[in-house]
C-alpha cells in the first residue's frame, strides 16, 4: 500500500455516502426478499458488505467518465445515479427497467451515466474496457474508464489478455483504465488462496508493468482516497492502475448459495465487525456529524425510498411482444 | 468498372473508409510492420500510422474483446482474423458480447465491428487450420455472416460492413485473394442478404458462395455440354440469409443442390435445403441434394484432403442425381 497526503472528505459528503450505503443495502435486502416472493426471476447477485467500492470509485471519477461491472452490478447502478425504480423494474423484468427488462440483474446499463453494463460471463467483460479505454484517448478526450471485477476473474484468460493490452498501449498514454478487484474472498464457494497462486492479487499486474495497490474495501473513506489519486494519476498518464480493494459479502454469493459450506460463521461475523456502513457510522458519531435519531431517519428515508423503487417495479408493465424481436440489430 | 483482384478490392476499401471516416481503424497480429499475412493491409501503417494500425499481440480474446470495447465507445474497429481458425480463442467475446450486448442492454449500445480474414481449407493445412465457421456464426443472433465470392461483393459487401451498425463476420478465402474481376468504381455497396443469380439457367438450381460458387460455375460449364442449364445462386450473405431469391429460382427450375464446404451435420446447406422445402416443397421434382465436405477432421495427406472437401465433380453428379 501507498501512502499519500488523506484526502479530507467534508462531512456533508460523508452523511450523503451514509444515506447511500444505507439505501443500498436495503435495496440489495429487498432484491432478495422479492427474489423469494417469485418477483424477481434467474440469477441475483448482491453486492451485501462490498458496497464502499463501487462507492468509494464511482464518487471519484467524473460524470463524463465510464465504467464497466461484472454481473454483481446493482450498487454502482445506483450510486452512480440511475433511478432506483428503473433498476428494480429491471430485476422484475418490466418495461420500465434500465433495460427494458430484457438484460435482467446481470446486464444492467445506463450509458447515459456511462455506466456500460453488466456481464456475465467472469472476466469477459474486462478486455471491452480496455478498448473503451483505448477509444476515449483515440477520440483525444481525458475521460478514464473503471474496470470493476472479483478475486475470481483474475485467474481468467480474459485479464492477463486485456492487462497484457493496457499494458502496451498504456506505454503511448493510450490506455486510460483502472481496473478494481473486488476481492471479496471467494469465487462462489471457492477461496482466494485455492484458486490463485499468488494471493496478492494486486501484484500480479506487476507482470505488465501496470502500477497497482491494495486497499481497504470496507471504508468508503480509504476507497476513496485511493481511488482519487488513481484516477488523477491515471486520467494525467494514460496509463492503466490496478487497485485490489479488500472486501467481503455478507449475503451468499448468489440467492441459490443457501448454505455455504465454504466458510465459517464465525469468518462472516469478524467481517460484519467491520461492515462499511458500520465504519462510516462510527467515523460520523466520532465526529459528533451523526446520532440515533438521525440514525432512523436515514433508515426511514432509506425504507420509503426502496418501497417506492418497488411501487414503480410493480407497476410498470411487461415488455410487449414486439420487444421479443427488437434491438437485435442497428437500424 | 475496374480490373481488380479480390484482395486489392479488400485492401482499396479499407483505405477508401479510412480516409473517409476517422472512426475506422485496424487491430490485428502482423498487419502493420510484416504488412498483413495475405498482405491485405500492405503499407496501410505507413498511411496511417500506429493508432489507426494498431499490430497487436497473438492475443484473439483480447484485442477482439477491445475492439468491441472501441465500438461500444464509438469507434469502427476493424479486426483482422489471421485466419477464422483462431477466431475461437475469442469466441465467447464474439458471440457473448458482441453478438448480444445491444441486446440486453435494451438498445443502448451498438457494436459497429468487422471482423475479416479467411476462411475455409487451404492446401494440405489439415485439421486445426481447415474450417469453415459460417454456420458456427451464422447460428448467432446480432451478427451479421457474409462471404463475398467475387472482387465486386468483395469490396460492396466490405463496404457494407464498415458502415454497418452491427458486428459483421466477414469470411473471405486464402485461395480467393488472387482472383481478379471487374469492380464497379465509385461508392460501390452490397447489401447485406441478397443472393446473386449469377449464371441463369432451366434445368437445376444451384445454390453456393465463397469458393464453392467457383466449383460450381465450373461445374455448371461442365454440365452445359451436356444440355444441362444450371442457375447458379451465390448467397453472399449467410445471416441475413435470401432465401427469397433462392425460392424464386427454385421455383422456375423445380430441383435444388445446394453447396457448402463445411461438416454436413447442422450446416449452411441444412439450412439452406430446410427453407426450400418450407417455402417450395410443392415445386420440386426431386429431394434436394447436399454437396459438403465429409464429416471428418481435415486430413493433411493430399490423396485424403482430396476426398475431404467438395470438388466439381462431386457438384456436378450431385446435379445430375437430382436431374434423374
Ligand atoms: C466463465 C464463467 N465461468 C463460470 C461462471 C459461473 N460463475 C458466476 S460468478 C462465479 C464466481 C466469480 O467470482 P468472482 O470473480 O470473485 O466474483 P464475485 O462473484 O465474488 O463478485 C462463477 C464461477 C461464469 N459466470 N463465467
Ligand atoms: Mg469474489
Amino acid at each position: 500500500m501507498q501512502h499519500a497526503e488523506p484526502i479530507t472528505v467534508p462531512v456533508d459528503t460523508l452523511l450523503e455516502w451514509y444515506r447511500t450505503l444505507v439505501f443500498c443495502r436495503r435495496f440489495e435486502e429487498q432484491t432478495e426478499r422479492s427474489f423469494r416472493r417469485g418477483k424477481i426471476g434467474g440469477y441475483l447477485h448482491v453486492a451485501i458488505g462490498q458496497e464502499a467500492v463501487p462507492l468509494g470509485f464511482l464518487s471519484a471519477i467524473r460524470p463524463d467518465d465510464v465504467f464497466f461491472v461484472s454481473y454483481r452490478d446493482h450498487v454502482h447502478t445506483l450510486v452512480r445515479g440511475t433511478d432506483p425504480g428503473t433498476v428494480m423494474a429491471e430485476l422484475y423484468g418490466k418495461l420500465g427497467g434500465t433495460c427494458k427488462g430484457k438484460g435482467g440483474s446481470m446486464h444492467l446499463f445506463d450509458v447515459a451515466r456511462g455506466n456500460y453494463g453488466g456481464y456475465g460471463i467472469v472476466g469477459g467483460h474486462i478486455p471491452l474496457a480496455v478498448g473503451a479505454a483505448y477509444a476515449l484517448r483515440y477520440q483525444g478526450t481525458d475521460q478514464v474508464c473503471l474496470c470493476f471485477f472479483g478475486d475470481g476473474a483474475m485467474n481468467s484468460g480474459a485479464l492477463h489478455e486485456a492487462a497484457n493490452l493496457a499494458g502496451l498501449w498504456g506505454r503511448e498514454g493510450l490506455c486510460p483504465v483502472v481496473f478494481v478487484v473486488e476481492n471479496n474472498q471467494y469465487g462462489m464457494g471457492t477461496s482466494v488462496e485455492r484458486a490463485s497462486a499468488v494471493v496478492e492479487l494486486a501484484r500480479r499486474f506487476d507482470a505488465y508493468d501496470i502500477p497497482n495497490e491494495r486497499c481497504d474495501g470496507m471504508d468508503v473513506v480509504a476507497v476513496y482516497e485511493v481511488a482519487r489519486r488513481v484516477v488523477e494519476e491515471v486520467r494525467r498518464t494514460g496509463r492503466p492502475y490496478a487497485v485490489e480493494a479488500l472486501t467481503y459479502r455478507f449475503s451468499g454469493h448468489g440467492a441459490a448459495d443457501l448454505f455455504q459450506p465454504y466458510r465459517t460463521k464465525q469468518e462472516v461475523e469478524r467481517w460484519r465487525q467491520r461492515d462499511p456502513i458500520l465504519v462510516l457510522e462510527r467515523r460520523l458519531r466520532e465526529a459528533g456529524a451523526l446520532d440515533d435519531e438521525a440514525v432512523r431517519e436515514v433508515e426511514a428515508w432509506a425504507e420509503k425510498r426502496v418501497q417506492e423503487a418497488v411501487s414503480f417495479a410493480e407497476s410498470s408493465p411487461e415488455p410487449p411482444p414486439e420487444e421479443l424481436y427488437r434491438d437485435v440489430y442497428g437500424a | 468498372m475496374t480490373e481488380m483482384t479480390y484482395r486489392e478490392a479488400l485492401r482499396s476499401t479499407l483505405v477508401e473508409e479510412m480516409d473517409r471516416d476517422p472512426r475506422v481503424l485496424l487491430l490485428g497480429e502482423d498487419i502493420g510492420v510484416y504488412q498483413g499475412t495475405f498482405r491485405i493491409t500492405e503499407g496501410l501503417l505507413d498511411r496511417y500510422g500506429p493508432k489507426r494500425v494498431i499490430d497487436t499481440p497473438i492475443s484473439e480474446l483480447g484485442f477482439i474483446g477491445a475492439a468491441i470495447g472501441m465500438a461500444l465507445l464509438g469507434l469502427r474497429p476493424v479486426v483482422e482474423v489471421m485466419t477464422w481458425n483462431f477466431s475461437l480463442p475469442a469466441a465467447d467475446q464474439i458471440l457473448q458480447n458482441a453478438a448480444k450486448v445491444r441486446y440486453f442492454s435494451g438498445g443502448q449500445v451498438s457494436v459497429p465491428l468487422v471482423i475479416r480474414g479467411p476462411n475455409g481449407a487451404g492446401v494440405q493445412l489439415s485439421a486445426q487450420h481447415s474450417q469453415s465457421l459460417e454456420s458456427f456464426y451464422g447460428h448467432f443472433p446480432g451478427l451479421r455472416v457474409v462471404a463475398p465470392a467475387t472482387p465486386a461483393d468483395a469490396k460492396g459487401l466490405l463496404r457494407t460492413a464498415l458502415r454497418s451498425e452491427d458486428p459483421v463476420i466477414f469470411l473471405e478465402h486464402a485461395a480467393l485473394y488472387g482472383i481478379k474481376g471487374p469492380v464497379p468504381d465509385g461508392d460501390y455497396t452490397v447489401p447485406f442478404g441478397q443472393a446473386a443469380v449469377v449464371r441463369p439457367g432451366r434445368h437445376v438450381t444451384v445454390v453456393a458462395y465463397s469458393r464453392m460458387l467457383h466449383l460450381a460455375l465450373a461445374a455448371a460449364d461442365e454440365l452445359a455440354r451436356e444440355g444441362v442449364e444450371c442457375e447458379v445462386v451465390d448467397l453472399r450473405s449467410l445471416r441475413p440469409l435470401d432465401m427469397d431469391t433462392v425460392a424464386e429460382s427454385v421455383r422456375r427450375t423445380h430441383r435444388a443442390v445446394v453447396v457448402q464446404e463445411q461438416w454436413p451435420l447442422f450446416g449452411a446447406a441444412a439450412e439452406v435445403a430446410a427453407g426450400i422445402y418450407e417455402r417450395c416443397f410443392d415445386d420440386l421434382d426431386a429431394p434436394v441434394e447436399r454437396v459438403t465436405g465429409e464429416d471428418v477432421p481435415a486430413p493433411y495427406a493430399r490423396n485424403l484432403e482430396k476426398l475431404a472437401f467438395p470438388d466439381e465433380d462431386r457438384i456436378a453428379r450431385a446435379v445430375r442425381r437430382v436431374l434423374q
